[in-house]
């Protein structure tokens, strides 16, 4: 007899082991700490030609070649179950060495030193931190919005400017420090203007959710799978 | 500019999407999947599964299609119906499901609310409320509406704004507001329930419940303050296409996203 309530049964998810053989595919590694939605980032990255592996431990960094921290939700709990995971310091050395990374909404706000949010302390390898939307007319901001870019970038090969890009989020990173301009890739506005894509060397991160872009989400892995292959 | 938002939503019941007045006269209108990705590829900014399966152990079958669905639209995901607990909101999430949309469950216990915001952020959490409106006015004259459950069916003994600034402090992301007088009657939105709830609320509120055609998701957006417009038959059906709404509502004035695969 389950204890589980019988409402909602397990699904037989197919965790992926091991990975592919075919070595024209980049190995990325996706971090897993439960915050939120990973399939949908797996496939998406599964369908933009990677091959991808889910990261519940340190084990799986070894042989990858790209990083993706995704995650939505607050930092304080991303952090602990990071830390329960054994998996801080080797994302930490991971973006000290500039190897390939991507972090996608929380994954990018854990980025920076502290956040508002509850005051979690988190990697700061990017100067900053992570404040509430100002003036934004709703809270979360949830929808498409327009991502403006103010460099130009791999990454946005072939995107239009100012495309629609899916948001979910109420803080977002405000890059701190000398050279911090440097590092912002795009903006957008939900009251005040928020940074919303940034590059630091091999580090990358976006506020919005490319797995849930439709065809620019697409396209935007695509270039980061394309870019990250040709480190 | 943020866009307004139009969800097609999809009435899940054993594996099949299906349509019909509130859960009477069900009809086949396919599998849920290949809709959802001609929806997407029409221009759908979100979509919303609700599962009306009446037999709860058959609902593994709605994880099933929610992974099918990750794996072939890429835009996001609500689903609904069934989620009773943290853990049942996990399985959906693990699926592939961006949010949960809490109703009746919400209603029989409001610190299910702030537990699955606390676990996984209060964006993942909708609390979908089924309004109707009461004969007796307020006492300053303006209209009410209460709350009901188990499918617009049993009234609770709560008004309906009211409930929604609750829920909001416990936690929800957003608001999927259904006006049960409106609902398959294809006679507009209430503008009025929408926007009494707009005003009282910072999270964005949802529409939902007799929509005909683009003046309807027009109304909902300028009258009602709504940050997103869903609809079920006229998408089924094929009464309106999403990109003719899209384009009625930007000739309007109202923001909305006109998409690469929209165009197509």
């Amino acid at each position: 007899m389950s204890t589980a309530s019988p409402a909602m049964p397990r699904t037989r998810r197919r965790a992926k082991t091991a990975w592919g053989s075919d070595p024209d595919r980049l190995r990325i590694a996706v971090v897993d700490y439960g915050a939120g939605n990973l399939v949908s980032i797996e496939q998406a990255l599964t369908a933009v030609g990677a091959d991808v592996r889910v990261a519940r431990h340190p084990g799986v960094l070894d042989e990858a070649q790209a990083l993706v921290v995704p995650g939505v939700g607050a930092a304080a709990p991303a952090m602990r179950r990071l830390a329960r995971q054994q998996l801080l310091a080797p994302i930490a050395r991971w973006v000290r060495e500039d190897r390939p990374f991507l972090g996608i909404c929380l994954g990018l706000q854990l980025l920076f030193e502290v956040s508002d949010e509850d005051g979690a302390a988190m990697f700061g390898v990017l100067p900053g931190r992570v404040e509430r939307l100002q003036d934004a007319p709703t809270l979360p901001h949830i929808g498409w919005n327009q991502v403006c870019r103010r460099r130009e970038h791999p990454l946005f090969d072939g995107i239009p400017d100012g495309a629609d890009l899916y948001f979910v989020h109420s803080f977002a990173g405000v890059p701190g420090g000398a050279g911090a301009a440097d590092t912002i890739l795009a903006e957008t506005t939900h009251g005040a203007t928020f940074v919303s894509a940034v590059a630091a060397g091999n580090t990358l991160g976006v506020q919005f959710h490319p797995e849930r872009s439709g065809a620019d989400g697409l396209r935007l892995l695509t270039n980061f799978v394309r870019w990250a292959g040709g480190r | 500019m943020l866009r307004r938002r139009i969800i097609p939503c999809l009435d899940v019941a054993n594996g099949r999407v299906v349509k019909g007045t509130r859960f009477v006269d069900l009809v086949d209108e396919g599998d849920p999947p290949e809709l959802a990705e001609r929806y997407a590829l029409e221009g759908a900014d979100e979509l919303v599964f609700l599962d009306i399966t009446a037999a709860p152990e058959r609902r593994g079958t709605l994880l099933d299609i929610v992974e099918r669905t990750a794996r072939r639209a890429f835009i996001p995901l609500t689903v609904g119906g069934g989620v009773r607990s943290v853990t049942d909101m996990r399985r959906v999430l693990r699926a592939g499901a961006d949010k949960v949309s809490l109703n009746t469950a919400a209603v029989a216990d409001p610190t299910l609310i702030t537990r699955c915001a606390r676990r996984f952020g209060r964006q993942a959490v909708v609390v979908a409320i089924d309004a109707r409106r009461m004969a007796e006015p307020a006492p300053d004259g303006s209209p009410r509406w209460e709350v009901l459950v188990r499918g617009g069916r049993d009234p609770v003994g709560l008004d309906a704004v009211a409930w929604a600034e609750r829920v909001t402090s416990l936690g929800a992301g957003e608001l999927l507001i259904t006006s049960i007088d409106r609902d398959g009657t294809q006679s507009g939105y209430d503008t009025a329930l929408l926007r009494a709830i707009a005003d009282r609320v910072e999270v964005p509120v949802i529409a939902s419940g007799g929509a005909a055609g683009p003046d309807d998701f027009i109304a909902a957006v300028l009258d009602g303050g709504a940050d997103a417009v869903l609809a079920a038959s006229i998408f089924h059906r094929r009464i309106h296409a999403i990109a003719d709404i899209k384009a009625a509502m930007a000739a309007a004035g109202i923001p909305v996203r006109l998409s690469p695969e929209g165009a197509a």
